[in-house]
C-alpha cells in the first residue's frame, strides 16, 4: 500500500490507484476531459497535469500510478500555468459557440474554462473547421467542437463493444469518425453524448429543445426493460423533455439504453387523454362517469368466473394490487400478469428472479445463456456481461438463436434438447459450469413463453442443481425478464387463482365465448383477435393494440406521470416518481380502479396512495425495503414434461418497438427502420 | 582525428560489398560465440563500462537500459526492438549503416538480444527505406543460412530470431512507444509511460527499443573492449559517433568521428568547410531538426557531445549537423521545421495537436514580418506551454527550434516586423 503526500497531506492508497484518484480521495479537484472512471486511460487531454517532486516535467495524474513516498503538488503556480496553457490550446480551435450549443450549461469545457481560461484570446489565426459526421438519428455531431478526448471511441470500443468509432488523420487534422458515416450499431449509443465533455456529440432528438437550467429534474426508474435502470426525468412544465441515466452501481452503473432514453417522444403521441366508449362499433369520447357506467352495466349480475384481467408490461405494483383486489371483490380467479404466456412459476421467487443480481455478473466465471438475447432484452445486463468478459476468464455458452452479442460465446445448440443434454451432464460445457467457482445461467423469456415452457424451466432448474449453480452464498440461476412490471405481478400473486385461467386459458375461453368481460391493464401484446365477443376494458396510456380492441377505454398514466413501485428482474423494489402529469382527463391508474370500485359498490379499502402502499407492504413486506434485493430461497419449480424439439425463438424481435410508448415514438420507429437495414434519409428526406 | 583503425563502420561509404563474406573480412561475426560465452551479465556490464549512450537522440545510457530487462521471465518472452525508422530531418546515418553494413546490426541484435534474454529482435524500418530493407532482409537471410542467428545461433545454444517490419512513413513512429504501437498493428500514437517498455512493451512483453547505431556498435565494443570505446571523447560522452553533415558545406557527408570533437574541426576536416569560409557561417542545427539552433559565435568553440551542447541550450540529438551560411533565411528555415512538426504531430494530446499548428502559423507570419513585436514573446510563451506538457517528446521537439530562433535571432525577427510595417505604411 503506497503512501504518498499530496499538497502536504499524506494518504495511503490501494496499489494501482492513480494520482488523480488519490487526489479525489483527499477531496482535491483535478480538472480532466479525457479521463473517465469506467473507460481505459488515454492521458491525452493533459488537463490533469500535476507536479511531482524530482520529476523533470509535470505528470498526467490520471495515468500515473501512486508510488511510495511520492510527493505531489496540485496547487502550485506551475501547475496552474500548465493547465491554463492546455485550456488555451483546447479553446483556440473550439468554436466558442456556447449560445447555440446544446451542451451549454452542462459542459465540462465551459465549466473548466471558468476556472482555467483567459478572458481573451491570443490566437489570431483562422480556426479549424471540421465536417460533421453522420451518426444516425440519435447522436448529433458538431465536430468542430470536438476536443479529441477519445472518450467516445473508448466507450464504443470498450463498453458498447462496437468498433465503429475511431480517429482518422494526424495532428490538427485528426477527426473522430464512424468511418462509414452510418448510425452507431449499438443499443447504448446515447451514452456517447453523455460522456462527450463538450458539445461535439449531443442528443439529436433533444437538439435545441431546452436549456438544462430550465428543466425540473425528477429521479425515477425506467420501465422499457426489466433492468430497472435509474433515470432522471427532465421536464419543462408538463412536458417531459429528456431522460438521462442516474448513477446506480448495482444496476445500470451510469449508462442507459437507447430505448429508455429516446422513446421519450412516445410519451407525447398516441396518448389516451379521455375515456372512450364503443358505440355502434366505434369508439367515441366519453366522460368518466359514462365510461364507468358502461362497464358497471356490463358487469352487473355477471358471475365472477366469467370475468378476467390481464396486466401488461409497464404496470407498477400499486395498480396491480388495486386490480387484483378489484377482481377478488368481483369474485374472479382469472388473473394473469404474464401476457406473453411465459410459464413463470408462482410461489417460488427464486424461480423467476435474476438471483445472481446484475452486479453479481462481475463475479461469474462461467455463463450459459438459454433462449435469450441479452443485448436486445436487457442491453445493460449485456454490457455487464461484456465488462466481465473483457476482464478475462469468463466462458459463455449460448443455447438458442445465434446473435451478435458483444462478447465471444460458444453456441451450444438451438433448442431444449441441448439444455437437456447439458442438464444430464452429456455436454462438454457441463464441465465448464461445474468446474467454475461462480457459474451462471440466464434463462430468457423465449424459453418460457412457449407451450413447453414449464418443462424448459424444469430442465433449467435441473441443470442449476446438477451443475452446482446453487451453492452457499451464490445462486447462479437467473431469469431475465423483459417486462418491468412482471416481477411485482409475480410477487403480488397477480396470477390465476383457484381453478383460474392463465392468459392462454382466458384467450381460449374468450374465443369460445365463455368470458363475458376482460380487463386489460396496459396489456397490448396480446392477439386481440382471439378475444372474440368478450367485453374488453382497456386501461392504459397509449392508443395501441389494446385500446383499438377495447369496448371501454380508461385513460391512465404513463410511468413518468405517476408515483409507483417497480421491481426489476432481480426483484429489487425501486421507487418511480412523478415528473409530469397525465394528459387531459387521464388519471393515475390506481385511482381509476379505486373510483370504479365505488361505482359498483365494491369500494377498495384505500383512499390515498399511502393507504394503498400500507396494504401492499402488509402483503409483501419486501416491497418496503427499497433498492434492496431480498435473496430468494431455492425450491421446487417448473414441471418435468415432454420437451418440444422446436428451437428457441426470440423474445424481443425488434429492440426499439417493444412496448406502447416505444411504438408511439417517432425516433424509435426511425431507429427500428435503420436497424432493419433501411437506408439513412438523405437530402430533403433527411 | 579518428584513426582509420578505430573506425567501427568501416564500410560506411559502401566501397565494399554489404554481404556476409565481405562483412566477415571486415571483422563482423568474429568470435561472436566467444563473446556470448562470457555471459549475459558480462555483456551488459561491458556496454555499461564503455559509456555508450543511446544514439537515437535522447542519449540514455545503453547498458543501463539493457539492465532494466527482467533476468527471470515471468512467462512472457522478452523482445529487442530496433528503431530503424530514421526520420529526423537531416539525419541519414542509419540508412548508410543499413545499406552498407547491415551485418553489424544483425550481429548487434544477436548480442544485445542475448544480453537482455530476448527471444527475438524486431527491426522496425522506415517505409521509405525500400532498398535498405531489401538489403537488410537479404543480410538476415544470409545470417540464418550461415547459422549465425535462428536456432542455436552461432553454435551458442541460444535461439534468436530477427524480423524486419516496414513502417509506413510517419515520423512519430520513430518515437519509442508509437513505434511499439505501430509494430502491434495499431495507429502510431505514443503510449503513456509508465508502464515503461522494459516492463510492458510490444504485445505487453518486456521490450527494449534501441537505435540502429546503438545496436550496431555493440559487437565492436564487445570485441575491442569497453576501455577502447571509452577512450574516445570526454567522460560521460564517450565513444565514436557517426555525424551527418549537411547544408551549406562544401562536401556534405556522413562521417564517423570521436565524440567531443570541436564542431569547427568536424565541419572543416570532413565536410570541406562552410561554403564561403567559416566566417560565412550563420548558424548550425547540431543534432537534427529537434534541437535548438546555435549561432556562429557558439559554433566557434562548441564541442560535439551531449553535455557540451546541452550547456549551450542545444543538444547532440542524432548528431545531424545542419549548417546554414549567411544566405539562409533563418526564420523561413525554422518555419519550415515548424510545418514539419505540425504535419507529423499524431494529434493525440492537446498541446502538440493544437500548439504545433498555432506555432507554425505564427512562424509563417514572422517570415514576412506580418506580426506584432509582442507576438514574439507570445510565441515563446506558447512554446513553453507545449514543451514538457505532452505525452511524448514531439512537443518538445516542435518547441525547441523556435526557442533557439528567438533566443539567438530576436533582432532579426523584430527587424522584419518593422520593415513590413514600414513597407506597408509607404
Amino acid at each position: 500500500m503506497p503512501t504518498l503526500t499530496i499538497d502536504g497531506r499524506e494518504i495511503t492508497v490501494e496499489p494501482g490507484t492513480t494520482v488523480l484518484q488519490a487526489c479525489e480521495l483527499l477531496g482535491i479537484e483535478v480538472p480532466r476531459f479525457c479521463y473517465h472512471d469506467r473507460l481505459s486511460i488515454a492521458g491525452n487531454c493533459r488537463m490533469c497535469l500535476v507536479e511531482q517532486e524530482r520529476a523533470p516535467k509535470p505528470i498526467a495524474s490520471c495515468a500515473m500510478p501512486c508510488a511510495d513516498k511520492m510527493v505531489i503538488r496540485t496547487n502550485t503556480a506551475g501547475v496552474r500555468k500548465a493547465r491554463n496553457g492546455v485550456m488555451e490550446f483546447l479553446l483556440i480551435n473550439h468554436p466558442l459557440d456556447c449560445p447555440i450549443c446544446d451542451q451549454g450549461g452542462e459542459c465540462d469545457l465551459q465549466d473548466q474554462a471558468m476556472a482555467y481560461g483567459f478572458d481573451r484570446g491570443r490566437f489570431h489565426e483562422n480556426k479549424r473547421a471540421v465536417k460533421d459526421k453522420q451518426m444516425g438519428p440519435l447522436i448529433k455531431t458538431i465536430m468542430t467542437r470536438c476536443i479529441h478526448c477519445t472518450r467516445c471511441v473508448r466507450f464504443a470500443t470498450e463498453i458498447a463493444g462496437v468498433e465503429e468509432l475511431g480517429a482518422t488523420g494526424r495532428g490538427e487534422h485528426m477527426e473522430i469518425t464512424t468511418y462509414l458515416e452510418q448510425a452507431i450499431g449499438s443499443e447504448l449509443s446515447g451514452n456517447l453524448a453523455d460522456i462527450c465533455p463538450v458539445g461535439a456529440l449531443t442528443h439529436k432528438p433533444h437538439a435545441f429543445a431546452a436549456r438544462p437550467w430550465e428543466l425540473r429534474k425528477t429521479e425515477s426508474v425506467d420501465v422499457h426493460d426489466a433492468v430497472g435502470s435509474n433515470i432522471r426525468i427532465d421536464a419543462r412544465g408538463r412536458e417531459v423533455m429528456r431522460i438521462l441515466p442516474r448513477l446506480n452501481e448495482d444496476i445500470n452503473e451510469e449508462w442507459l439504453s437507447d430505448k429508455s432514453r429516446y422513446a421519450v417522444d412516445g410519451l407525447k403521441r398516441q396518448r389516451l387523454d379521455r375515456p372512450f366508449v364503443r358505440e355502434g362499433g366505434k369508439l367515441r369520447p366519453a366522460e368518466w362517469s359514462e365510461a364507468f357506467q358502461a362497464i358497471a352495466a356490463r358487469l352487473k349480475g355477471q358471475d365472477g368466473r366469467r370475468l378476467g384481467a390481464i396486466a401488461g408490461d409497464l404496470v407498477e405494483a400499486e395498480s396491480l394490487l388495486a386490480l387484483k383486489d378489484l377482481m377478488a371483490a368481483l369474485g374472479s380467479p382469472h388473473l394473469d400478469c404474464r401476457q406473453d404466456g411465459a410459464k413463470l412459476p408462482g410461489g417460488v421467487r427464486a424461480g423467476y428472479l435474476f438471483n445472481s443480481t446484475i452486479a453479481g455478473i462481475e463475479a461469474a466465471d462461467a455463463l450459459v445463456i438459454v433462449a435469450s438475447n441479452p443485448r436486445r432484452e436487457a442491453a445493460l445486463i449485456n454490457a455487464r456481461i461484456r465488462k466481465r468478459w473483457l476482464r478475462g476468464g469468463l466462458r459463455v455458452g449460448l443455447i438458442g438463436q445465434r446473435a451478435g452479442l458483444t462478447y465471444k460465446y460458444e453456441h451450444l445448440g438451438a433448442g431444449p434438447q441441448t439444455l437437456k443434454e447439458l442438464a444430464d451432464g452429456r455436454h462438454s460445457f457441463f464441465e465448464v459450469l461445474r468446474g467454475a467457482k461462480r457459474p451462471m445461467l440466464i434463462l430468457g423469456m423465449a424459453g418460457l413463453a412457449r407451450p413447453d415452457g414449464a418443462a424448459v424451466l424444469a430442465e433449467a432448474r435441473r441443470l442449476a442443481e446438477t451443475a452446482g449453480l446453487i451453492r452457499e452464498g451464490w445462486n447462479g440461476f437467473n431469469v431475465l425478464h423483459t417486462a418491468a412490471g412482471r416481477v411485482a405481478g409475480m410477487d403480488l400473486g397477480f396470477l390465476p387463482g383457484e381453478s383460474g385461467l392463465d392468459t392462454e386459458g382466458m384467450l381460449a375461453a374468450a374465443e369460445r365465448g365463455e368470458l363475458a368481460a376482460l380487463w386489460l391493464l396496459g396489456a397490448d401484446e396480446l392477439p386481440m383477435r382471439r378475444l372474440g365477443t368478450a367485453f374488453v376494458v382497456y386501461q392504459g396510456h397509449h392508443g395501441d393494440a389494446g385500446a383499438h380492441r377495447a369496448d371501454v377505454v380508461l385513460p391512465g398514466a404513463a410511468y413518468a406521470e405517476k408515483d409507483g413501485l417497480w421491481l426489476n428482474t432481480e426483484g429489487r423494489p425501486q421507487l418511480g416518481r412523478r415528473a409530469s402529469f397525465p394528459p387531459g382527463d387521464a388519471r393515475e391508474d390506481w385511482t381509476i380502479l379505486r373510483a370504479f370500485s365505488e361505482v359498483i359498490d365494491k369500494r377498495l379499502p384505500y383512499d390515498t396512495l399511502a393507504d394503498l402502499r400500507r396494504r401492499l407492504f402488509q402483503l409483501a413486506p419486501h416491497f418496503a425495503r427499497l433498492d434492496a434485493v431480498e435473496p430468494a430461497p431455492w425450491g421446487e419449480f417448473g414441471r418435468a414434461d415432454r420437451l418440444d424439439a422446436a428451437p428457441f425463438g426470440v423474445a424481443v424481435s425488434d429492440f426499439h418497438l417493444t412496448n406502447p410508448i416505444a411504438r408511439a415514438s417517432g425516433i424509435m420507429a426511425e431507429c427500428s427502420r435503420l436497424a432493419a437495414g433501411g437506408a439513412a434519409g438523405t437530402g430533403t428526406h433527411g | 582525428m579518428l584513426l582509420d583503425q578505430d573506425r567501427i563502420f568501416t564500410n560506411l561509404y559502401g566501397y565494399q560489398h554489404w554481404g556476409l563474406a565481405a562483412a566477415r573480412k571486415r571483422g563482423d561475426w568474429d568470435g561472436t560465440k566467444a563473446i556470448m560465452d562470457k555471459g549475459q551479465d558480462w555483456i551488459v556490464e561491458e556496454v555499461k563500462k564503455s559509456g555508450l549512450r543511446g544514439r537515437g537522440g535522447a542519449g540514455f545510457p545503453t547498458g543501463l537500459k539493457w539492465s532494466f530487462m527482467p533476468k527471470q521471465s515471468d512467462g512472457r518472452p522478452s523482445y529487442l526492438v530496433v528503431n530503424a525508422d530514421e526520420g529526423e530531418p537531416g539525419t541519414c546515418k542509419d540508412r548508410d549503416m543499413l545499406r552498407h553494413d547491415p551485418h553489424k546490426l544483425v550481429e548487434g541484435c544477436l548480442l544485445a538480444g542475448y544480453a537482455m534474454r530476448a527471444v527475438a529482435a524486431y527491426i522496425y524500418i522506415r517505409g521509405e527505406f525500400h532498398n535498405e530493407a531489401d538489403i537488410l532482409e537479404a543480410a538476415i537471410a544470409e545470417a540464418y543460412e550461415a547459422g549465425l542467428i535462428g536456432k542455436n545461433a552461432c553454435g551458442s545454444g541460444y535461439d534468436f530470431d530477427v524480423f524486419v517490419h516496414r513502417g509506413a512513413g510517419a515520423y512519430i513512429c520513430g518515437e519509442e512507444m508509437a513505434l511499439i504501437e505501430s509494430l502491434e498493428g495499431k495507429k502510431g500514437q505514443p503510449r503513456l509511460k509508465p508502464p515503461f517498455p522494459a516492463n510492458q512493451g510490444v504485445w505487453g512483453c518486456p521490450t527494449t527499443v534501441n537505435n540502429v547505431e546503438s545496436i550496431a556498435v555493440a559487437p565492436t565494443i564487445l570485441r575491442r573492449g569497453a576501455s577502447w570505446f571509452a577512450g574516445f571523447g570526454r567522460p560521460n560522452n564517450t565513444g565514436t559517433k557517426v555525424f551527418c553533415i549537411s547544408g551549406h558545406v562544401n562536401k556534405p557527408c556522413n562521417v564517423e568521428e570521436a565524440m567531443s570533437i570541436p564542431m569547427r574541426e568536424l565541419i572543416d576536416k570532413h565536410a570541406g568547410g562552410v561554403r564561403g569560409g567559416w566566417d560565412n557561417l550563420l548558424a548550425v542545427i547540431p543534432g537534427g531538426a529537434s534541437v535548438p539552433v546555435i549561432p556562429k559565435s557558439i559554433c566557434d568553440s562548441v564541442l560535439m557531445d551531449f553535455d557540451a551542447l546541452r550547456e549551450v541550450k542545444s543538444g547532440l540529438g542524432t548528431a545531424a549537423v545542419m549548417v546554414m551560411d549567411k544566405s539562409t533565411d533563418i526564420v523561413k528555415a525554422i518555419a519550415r521545421l515548424s510545418k514539419f512538426y505540425m504535419h507529423e504531430s499524431c494529434g493525440q494530446c492537446t498541446p502538440c495537436r493544437e500548439g504545433t499548428g498555432w506555432m507554425w502559423r505564427v512562424m509563417e507570419r514572422l517570415v514576412k514580418g506580418r506580426a506584432e513585436v509582442s507576438e514574439i514573446d507570445m510565441l515563446l510563451d506558447v512554446t513553453y506551454q507545449v514543451e514538457g506538457h505532452t505525452i511524448c517528446a514531439l512537443g518538445d521537439a516542435a518547441a525547441w527550434p523556435i526557442q533557439g530562433l528567438i533566443r539567438h535571432f530576436r533582432p532579426e525577427l523584430e527587424r522584419r516586423i518593422l520593415d513590413y510595417r514600414r513597407a506597408k505604411a509607404a
